[in-house]
């Protein structure tokens, strides 16, 4: 079973659907409890992180999400609030990643990044199985980690940054593979299949 | 590279698909979960569904049919007509809309742009501005282009992006329908005022329009309907004609 956390501020709705097309197993929850007992955890995101990491520490969720040791997904702003810090409200994170979430230079680059990029994996995963490097991949964010040492693809607008991360059971994707057809539904089943 | 977005738009009437020229004239085009999963296949990059149903019970069928959408499609979706209020707002997300596109409303109330981007994210946010030009200048109308308004069409534009609003889906009144290409002329010093993403609307005939948008006006995404509900165009060969001619497609 899959625990799909539900904190108010993520699209819950579009990783149930995906999850349920893949006829895997899952409960929506914001309950520690649950999230302790499933094999596995996603952890969606869209909206603001300062409101997004409010919502964790009301739920009691904050340190429960920085202890786990089974396999977590962060998707878009779920995978920003494992960082250090996010500039987005400034706000203290989850502290698994030592990046700060910076927002795109609006003098260079359209903000909000929306729309279908490309990623250039640049290390070996598990969850890119079967995924052509160059695959495109739907973005949605005003904010992004830079490249750090757990990057393992990257996607470019005007800057690099990182389309992904991962240490040890955290992983993160900035895009939304619950969004990006058949490619991302290829991710979300290599999660399901670690 | 972030690719330039073709997006398919379906208006929706009592559940069903139709679409008219010049916001009349309206005729069925299909059921929107058959068109969606059909344009999700055929390569559209994202969908825009307006609901143009003027009905009490209106609310309540249109989140069922973005549950219906959500089911059935893996490509981001925008949904809109007629919101007003943060809870339909959040009611539409939940169901499983990426975005909602606020039109007349914001209108009259302009701080639900800000709202609605506090609570959801600026990403959730498709400011819908419909204008027309008056001879003298380009005015924004609301009600699906019944009524005319006292703003400006750049600078009612330029006030959405500083609310909050992630996008900006600009229709062209004068040249909906009409098969003419894009308002270009608006679109370039548009793009050129904002900074975030804009979505052409209203007036796509051929292949050559949406290039001359991409390449002219420079915006980030081209929407059309008729083109698509019909066949006149399928989205993949569009696509192919857009990346012989150098602009970034996802196919």
């Amino acid at each position: 079973m899959i625990a799909v956390i539900d904190y108010g501020a993520g699209n819950v709705a579009s990783v149930a659907n995906a999850l349920t097309e893949l006829q895997q197993e899952f409960k929506i929850t914001s309950n520690e409890a649950e999230i302790c007992i499933a094999q596995k955890i996603i952890f969606p995101g869209v909206g603001e992180a300062s409101f997004a990491i409010r919502q964790l520490h009301m739920l009691n969720l904050f340190t429960v999400l920085r202890i786990v040791k089974k396999p977590i997904l962060g998707i878009c702003l779920g995978m920003q609030m494992m960082a250090d810090f996010s500039k987005e409200g400034n706000v203290t994170c989850l502290g698994i990643f030592p990046v700060t979430a910076e927002k795109f230079d609006e003098s260079k680059t359209k903000v909000p990044h929306m729309g279908w990029n490309d990623i250039n994996i640049i290390k070996e995963t598990k969850l890119f199985s079967g995924i052509k490097n160059g695959e495109r991949f739907y973005f949605a964010n005003s904010y992004y980690l830079p490249e750090c040492p757990y990057t393992t693809s990257i996607s470019n607008n005007v800057i690099n940054f990182s389309a992904s991360i991962e240490k040890d059971n955290y992983y993160g994707v900035q895009f939304h593979p619950e969004k990006s057809g058949d490619a991302g539904l290829k991710i979300l089943k290599n999660f399901i299949d670690l | 590279m972030l690719c330039k977005r073709i997006i398919p738009c379906l208006d929706i009437k009592d559940g069903r698909v139709v679409k008219g020229i010049n916001f009349i004239n309206l005729i069925d085009a299909g059921s929107p979960v058959e068109l969606a999963s059909h344009y999700s296949k055929e390569g559209a990059d994202e969908l825009v569904f307006l609901d143009i149903t003027a009905s009490i019970e209106k609310r309540k069928t249109l989140v069922s049919l973005v549950n219906d959408i959500a089911k059935e499609i893996r490509i981001p979706f925008t949904v809109g007509g007629g919101i007003s209020e943060l809870n339909d707002i959040e009611a539409l997300l939940k169901a499983g809309a990426d975005k909602v596109s606020l039109n007349s409303s914001i209108v009259k109330n302009p701080g639900l742009i800000s709202d609605a981007a506090r609570q959801f994210g600026s990403q959730a946010i498709v400011a819908a501005i419909d204008i027309k030009f008056n001879g003298l200048e380009y005015k924004v109308y609301i009600k699906g282009g019944k009524e005319e308004t006292p703003l400006s069409g750049l600078d009612w534009c330029k006030q959405a992006a500083d609310l909050g609003a992630g996008e900006i889906l600009l229709t062209s009144m004068d040249r909906d329908g009409t098969k003419e290409g894009y308002d270009n002329k608006f679109l370039k010093i548009l793009t050129k005022s904002v900074t975030i993403p804009i979505i052409a609307s209203g007036g796509a005939g051929k292949k050559e329009d949406f290039l001359d948008a991409f390449k002219i006006a420079d915006v980030d995404a081209c929407l059309a309907a008729s083109l698509f509900h019909f066949n006149i165009l399928p989205i993949l060969e569009l696509k192919n004609y857009l990346s012989k001619n150098n602009i970034e497609v996802r196919i």
